[in-house]
């Protein structure tokens, strides 16, 4: 069976994949983009999150079949070269400690602030909390986030 | 025994590991921030124009990295060191990870030490290449070192001003003399340009864009992907596997068994799922029918550990420490202070899952290892390939975290005698619950502190009985447990003064695996310490802040009990520093409503002082932490931005512990699977964390882990401060604490 979905921008047909494998390990282990990563497998931590039509979506437990036809973005696609203002802010603000939650913490941010180009910290926390910082970098992605939507951070 | 009361990592490493101490030859792990002189000197000189820095004719200059990045910021701290003393442009430089070679490097990144350990050999080592380039240009002019100096990345003499890049002069400078480099003339640090001043991480660009490459992403030609069905109950084995549904899994490639593996790494053994990619690995395992022989720790659960607790604290404990007669003293007093605290086991929960790949040759091996110990992940890929160690390239990746976790070298063993089997390069992947289920936790303790404050306000006694299910008796090198193998360090210098301190230990048995989790015993002993303290503090009706500073007394230096030589004393007048600042930041003594309170703590570990005040509020049974503010004298601050984001870091760490989940083990295993039932703190939760850093000229030492242990303490002494006008003032002695313990 194959299946056709607009990866970053450019037409992406599989074939030969099973229609239930979820869209991580196909972006991961069969294409070989392991900007997106995993971290628990049942949509607890957000480290896999992906934009699907726009919509931040884990993709550890999104079937591949599911995706058919959509429009996927992943953290390779946000930026030809990095300098996406949601990236720019990261970096100013030396958000990554290990770094492995933030691809997923980064995609996250980004679909938020297209909704809500100047989010509240309440806004903030909901649509943060489904991302775990094991190294506890909260802090600094709530200031990066006022960074990158040129609002004063509202916490210290 | 008294060596084993504190073993550090280093010595652990060169001792234990049953069998497995030939691999380990050469080990070397500064353990602790205080270099070891003994050590330095068995290596030969090394060009430092080649190990630890690289300058290209066209001026590229690339500075070496031996420590692993598991996101505490090194591969920015440590080029630092050297660029300052080099005279670099920092914006010049890049960074590579060093390749694994005893013979030059230490590699081993733990105990937070790796700061304090490279900062005199990096400085020196940047110092001789300077001095290296100078005398090039020098001998090109003809004129004497002495007039000519090195700036931001050339040399330079005269006037008018003559120069040569660095650049142009590394050929020339390679073949000279090597300084010595105890001689080798360092910085006044007054000339630093580098060391000192916020510097953006030199990672951050990579793990904003996706492109970072953890040991996870490793993907060499051929890759196949495998994981491995371990049994559930610790020390099981396989009696029996049918691989007939596994194999019918469209993907499998082959399933097969693997052997425990006491030798070098403790592994389970267990049964392995190779396939196309990670997800048919994870089916075919799931397909998997094995047959378990649980073995005799199917009947261990935590409420059996919790009744060898009980009972082992109703006897007295072996004596670790005896000064005056704390017993008598407690007798004696009209009135004594008691607690029994409680911490459970904890789990390390990396954020990238255990994982190495591993493709083996007839005649070499290549792995791609996210490590704290890149050399004993060669040893044992090594012993499982059966290739001596220098047919093994190990590639030291990125890590999604450490936490002392990735210092064991279980993970890079099993991938290692999968891609034996399988004769091509396969990844060994944990899922979520292999890690959680496989780990090797902190231990879980139990503790019965008595305390007497007399008349006059002193402390006449402190004793602190401990049990626990230690480290070193899991590793000791007889194989078997022995008593008196508890982990005490700084638990039993107390800072406090007193004429009557005894501190006593007895072992509990528990076949869960335990090691080095963030901060390892003084995550226990700062919240039993900085608790008890804050409950003698309100018994004889102190303030806790002036009652800590009263019983520290003058500023004196007290040995860190256990800590061995070269281990520098626990110098009281800087945990008074950093208590004081803390509290000055904080708004000490400042009045609150109802309902909310001010809580504080000190702790010294890693050579490093650290304190913090929490701010909390409980009304109707509900806590909110309403900021942390943290004082830290970590000595000279190499990068204060770095050292800011590890105390957030550690906060946030020691919140996740203090604040949610348990590991418990029931029938002989972990309970605790994913991040539904081991939860982790989330940016709804996480308070504004302050940092304020002692500005100081000491030497540089840890940061990574010494903020974990203060920050149970001091929210539980902020609960107790919140709920002063309560019904029921609320001591919290066990941890995590839990909904009913704030009813």
């Amino acid at each position: 069976m194959a299946i056709t979905f607009i990866l970053n921008g450019k037409s992406q047909t599989l074939t030969d994949v099973s229609p239930d494998m979820p869209l991580l390990w196909v972006l991961r282990d069969v294409l070989n983009m392991t900007g997106t990563k995993f971290g628990c497998g049942m949509a607890l931590c957000g480290a896999c999150t992906v934009h699907i039509n726009g919509e931040a979506t884990r993709s550890c437990i999104t079937p591949v079949s599911s995706v058919s036809g959509k429009k996927i973005t992943t953290i390779e696609g946000l930026s030809a070269d990095g300098t996406h203002p949601v990236q720019v802010a990261w970096i100013a603000e030396d958000v990554p400690q290990c770094g492995y939650c933030q691809s997923g913490q980064i995609m996250s941010a980004v679909a938020l602030l297209a909704k809500k180009p100047k989010p509240t910290d309440a806004d903030i926390d909901d649509a943060m909390s489904g991302n775990i910082c094991r190294c506890g970098t909260y802090q600094r992605i709530r200031k990066a986030i006022h960074r990158a939507a040129g609002s004063p951070a509202e916490k210290a | 025994m008294a060596t084993l009361l504190s073993v550090d990592r280093r010595t652990f490493l060169k001792t234990s590991a049953a069998g497995g101490a030939a691999l380990l030859i050469g080990f070397h792990l500064p353990a602790r921030a205080s270099s070891d002189p003994a050590q330095e000197q068995e290596k030969p000189p090394i060009n430092p124009l080649n190990a630890w820095v690289k300058i290209t004719p066209d001026n590229h200059v690339t500075l070496i990295l031996a420590k692993s990045e598991m996101g505490q910021g090194i591969m920015t701290a440590l080029p630092m060191i050297l660029a300052e003393e080099l005279c670099l442009d920092w914006k010049q430089v890049t960074i590579e990870q060093a390749p694994t070679n005893p013979k030059i490097y230490d590699h081993g990144t733990g105990g937070s030490g790796s700061v304090g350990g490279s900062w005199l050999p990096l400085r020196q080592a940047g110092a001789a290449a300077r001095e290296m380039l100078i005398a090039a240009a020098a001998k090109k002019w003809e004129v004497g070192a002495d007039t000519c100096k090195a700036q931001n990345g050339f040399v330079v003499h005269g006037h008018p001003e003559r120069s040569y890049s660095y650049g142009e002069l590394v050929a020339d400078a390679a073949l000279l003399p090597i300084p010595n480099f105890k001689e080798v003339p360092l910085k006044n640090s007054r000339d630093f340009t580098i060391l000192g001043h916020d510097t953006h991480r030199v990672d951050a660009a990579s793990k904003a864009d996706g492109t970072a490459i953890f040991g996870i992403d490793a993907r060499p030609a051929g890759l196949l992907y495998a994981v491995i069905a371990r049994c559930p109950v610790f020390y099981g084995k396989v009696a029996s596997f049918d691989a007939t549904k596994a194999k019918a899994v469209p993907g499998v490639r082959e399933v097969f068994q693997i052997e425990v593996s006491g030798r070098g790494a403790s592994t389970t053994g267990g049964v392995a799922v190779v396939a196309e990619n990670s997800w048919a690995a994870i089916q075919g395992r799931k397909a998997l029918e094995v047959k378990w022989d649980e073995g005799a720790a199917a009947n261990e659960s935590s409420g059996e550990l919790r009744t060898q607790f009980v009972a082992n604290a109703a006897k007295p404990g072996g004596v670790i420490r005896n000064e005056g007669d704390a017993d008598s003293a407690l007798a004696a007093a009209p009135k004594k202070v008691e607690a029994i605290y409680e911490l459970p086991f904890a789990a390390h929960v990396c954020m990238e899952p255990m994982n190495c790949t591993v493709h083996i040759q007839a005649d070499r091996a290549e792995a791609w290892v996210p490590t704290q110990a890149p050399q004993w992940a060669q040893g044992v890929i090594a012993e499982a390939a059966k290739l001596p160690p220098e047919k093994v390239i190990v590639h030291t990746t990125l890590m999604g975290g450490g936490f002392g976790r990735r210092y064991q070298a279980d993970f890079a063993m099993e991938a290692a005698q999968v891609a034996k089997t399988a004769g091509k390069p396969v990844m060994v992947l944990w899922t979520r619950e292999d890690d959680m289920h496989h780990d090797f936790y902190r231990p879980a303790s139990y503790h019965k502190c008595q305390g007497v404050v007399d008349a006059a306000g002193n402390l006449a006694a402190w004793k602190h009985f401990q049990t626990s299910t230690s480290i070193a008796a899991k590793w000791s090198p007889k194989g078997e447990e022995d008593n008196g193998q508890g982990e005490f360090g700084t638990g039993a210098t107390v800072p406090y003064k007193s004429p009557n301190i005894r501190i006593e230990y007895t072992l509990a048995h528990s076949s869960a695996p335990r090691a080095w989790w963030r901060s390892v015993e003084h995550s226990s002993s700062g919240f039993v310490v900085e608790s008890f303290v804050d409950e003698l503090a309100a018994a004889a009706g102190e303030d806790p802040l002036k009652f800590r500073v009263k019983l520290i007394g003058e500023s004196r230096n007290i040995p860190q009990f256990g800590g061995g030589p070269g281990a520098p004393p626990l110098d009281t007048g800087r945990l008074k520093g950093v208590l004081q600042l803390a509290a000055e930041k904080a708004g000490w003594g400042k009045p609150l409503p109802d309902g909310e309170g001010r809580g504080i703590a000190g702790f010294f570990s890693f050579d490093t002082y650290t304190s913090t005040v929490a701010e909390v509020s409980v009304r109707q049974g509900k806590l909110k932490i309403k900021r942390l503010v943290c004082a830290v004298d970590c000595g000279r601050v190499v990068n204060p931005n770095g050292v800011r984001a590890q105390v957030e870091s550690a906060a946030i760490y020691a919140l996740t512990a203090t604040l949610k989940d348990a590991i418990t083990v029931e029938r002989g295993r972990i309970v605790q699977s994913n991040f539904n039932d081991y939860h982790m703190m989330r940016m709804n939760e996480a308070p504004p964390i302050e940092v304020h850093l002692v500005a100081s000229e000491e030497k540089p030492t840890g940061i990574g882990e010494p903020t974990v242990p203060v920050i149970a303490p001091s929210l539980c002494n902020a609960i107790f401060s919140a709920t002063r006008s309560s019904k029921k003032q609320l001591r919290i002695r066990r941890l995590p604490i839990r909904a009913e313990d704030l009813a």
